[in-house]
């Protein structure tokens, strides 16, 4: 690799190159660890799940039979009915959209605030720093979950809730992570060369400190796509999370909670399912790291 | 004075006075924005707030009622500046559902969660730094992989289905405890069981990278190398010396987990200020709601301050000068 700083300035066909074999190089990585696949393989079929639910379903899972409540798993159940008579299995596997929507949205809208705020506060520094760092501060101080089922029980029940209460509690950790690397890239030398050559702070962060922080961003958030997943769950379990007719694993563990003493059906599948899908995202989520970023091994 | 450092040393002390007073000053500008985020977080209700928290039967009387209870006829800077000039001479409002004051009420439920805290916390040092020991001591044999997969899952699992399961089976069918509410040690079991598993899943973890680290160290192989017993070497010289991460993330976790006391409270019906949180934001008990946010707030803030104390009691190179 030659100089870097003529091929970040120019963004010329250097940088492209090298970003190339970086991802390659950063997949095979990927491929060499077990542990990796196990978590590439529940997440691909968690989405897959996911994407084709009313596919996948056996039956529709809001389909109520009075009739046929409380059943155990059986061949035409196979993992039973619930106190409504509604196929567990069928909703489980709509379960999974909602698990999904909520694990990438919430990650996705905390990543937007926290790079937004880490990078004006590590660029902008002096009292724009201090002030949002108080902030931060203040965000942190509350126990996440607490935070989110106070917004639920204020603004409402539903997954647009879920995913604005989830986003607004779990930002700071993002924006804490962008503002520590972006103090440290601003004082490098092909940053102050931007600032020499007259950029203005908007290009110096765009074109120099932004995509230098990213694959940071991108580890982190991917380490953190379970957390809202159980977040969640916990809301639903709450009832001030997912509202009918959507299907959330939390809420089939709520009313299987009541039920607990008949019914050990209801109150063991929708765990397994939840469970996998964290352990899933987190072992990816360590491989992404491990491939990413070497370093933080 | 021995020539080795001893905790807590009396030599650092004055520093330390004005190390912990200063913490407190710098909490004061923190719990102003903890206590605006919570007005404004109540305040910025859509409509009208009386209107929503009137129960559905409610005469147009009751919500006149409400609104002048709460003083919802007067700006919302007065407001603000009323409940925290009151938070701070202790008059943290009165519950619209319990006719009790807040304060008293959270003050009566505090000792059972910070018990079922403490619990959880106990139950992951005495079962979670061992296993993390035993683990790296035998990196990579059958019960270094049974941790290992045991902290995995514990991370994973939602710690309300674990509730859930822990009633299922030691309850139910084993009928070994009770299954709610709050009495003599064996009420406690369960809750801090369903509490702790996440903090003794990163407790593990860390107590096993930590000594995995430090077992490789020249002060290590000094020790062996003098010909002391191995259980000296990996308790007196390396876990002594993994004790400074291994307290500071339980100290941490403490503070994280905190919140998960709202929902294994609720599972266990363990009648603490977690259930009392929930229980208010359902039934729309404002005043409640702000003191309960409030009182696990400043629960966060001083465990965050006690673990700074104790990283540097255990770790005499950080000086509080």
């Amino acid at each position: 690799m030659s100089d870097p700083v003529p091929g970040t300035l120019l963004g010329g066909p250097e940088e492209q190159a090298r970003s190339t074999s970086l991802a390659r190089e950063a997949l095979g990585r990927l491929a060499k660890s077990p542990l990796a696949i196990v978590g590439a393989t529940i997440v691909f079929v968690f989405a897959f799940t996911a994407l084709f639910a009313p596919w996948l379903a056996t039956h529709d899972p809001a389909y109520i039979v009075l009739t046929n409540r409380l059943r155990p798993p059986s061949p035409e159940h196979w993992l039973g009915t619930d106190d409504l008579g509604r196929d567990v299995f069928s909703r489980l596997v709509y379960g999974a959209r909602v698990s999904m929507m909520v694990g990438i949205g919430v990650v996705a809208f905390r990543a937007m605030i926290g790079v937004f705020v880490g990078l004006v506060s590590g660029f902008a520094g002096g009292a724009v720093d201090a002030l949002l760092m108080r902030i931060t501060d203040v965000f942190i101080a509350f126990p996440g979950i607490l935070l989110a089922l106070a917004i639920m029980a204020i603004w409402g029940t539903g997954l647009i809730n879920v995913v604005i209460a989830l986003s607004v509690v779990g930002w700071p950790q993002f924006a804490r992570l962008v503002r520590a690397e972006v103090l440290s890239l601003r004082e490098r030398d092909y940053v102050q060369a931007g600032r020499a050559l007259g950029g203005s702070p908007v290009r110096l962060v765009s074109r120099h400190v932004f995509p230098n922080v990213l694959p940071i961003i991108v580890v982190y958030a991917s380490l953190n796509i379970s957390a809202p997943i159980i977040a969640e769950a916990a809301l639903s379990f709450l009832g001030l999370g997912i509202q009918p007719p959507d299907v959330s694993w939390g809420s089939m563990l709520s009313s299987a909670h009541r039920y607990m003493r008949v019914a050990w059906w209801l109150a063991t599948f929708p765990g397994i399912a939840i469970t996998v899908s964290v352990i899933g995202f987190n072992l990816f989520g360590d491989a992404v790291r491990d491939a990413l970023d070497p370093r933080m091994r | 004075m021995p020539p080795c450092h001893v905790p807590g040393s009396a030599d650092r002390d004055p520093n330390l006075l004005s190390y912990i007073v200063n913490r407190l000053l710098q909490m004061i500008p923190t719990l102003l924005g903890v206590s605006l985020l919570v007005f404004f977080l109540i305040w910025l209700i859509p409509g009208d707030p009386a209107q929503l928290l009137a129960p559905e039967e409610a005469s147009a009387q009751d919500i006149e009622d409400i609104r002048r209870a709460l003083g919802l006829d007067r700006p919302l800077v007065v407001q603000y500046g009323e409940w925290v000039w009151g938070v701070v001479q202790g008059d943290w409002g009165t519950s619209l559902y319990r006719r009790r004051a807040v304060l008293p009420e959270l003050l009566d439920r505090l000792p059972a969660t910070v018990e079922l805290a403490l619990a959880s916390m106990l139950l992951s040092i005495l079962l979670a730094v061992p296993a993390g020991v035993i683990s790296a001591v035998r990196q990579n044999s059958w019960g270094d992989n049974v941790a290992r997969v045991g902290s995995l899952l514990g991370l994973s699992m939602p710690n309300f289905w674990v509730g859930i399961m822990l009633i299922l089976l030691v309850a139910y069918h084993l009928r070994w405890l009770p299954v709610s509410g709050r009495g003599g040690i064996e009420h406690m079991i369960l809750p801090a069981l369903t509490l702790g598993t996440s903090m003794m899943a990163e407790v593990m973890r860390v107590t096993r990278s930590t000594m995995l680290e430090v077992i490789r160290q020249d002060y290590i192989r000094t020790a062996r190398a003098k010909g002391l017993r191995e259980s000296t070497v990996v308790y007196k010289h390396g876990l002594r010396n993994a004790m400074i991460s291994v307290a500071t993330v339980v100290g941490l976790q403490l503070g994280y987990r905190l919140g998960g006391t709202v929902i294994v409270e609720q599972v266990f019906a363990y009648p603490g200020v977690g259930r009392l949180a929930y229980q208010s934001m359902l039934q729309r008990d404002i005043p409640m709601v702000m003191g309960t946010l409030l009182m696990f707030a400043l629960l966060f803030l001083f465990i965050n301050l006690i673990v700074d104390l104790i990283y540097g009691w255990l770790d005499p190179r950080i000086s509080y000068a």
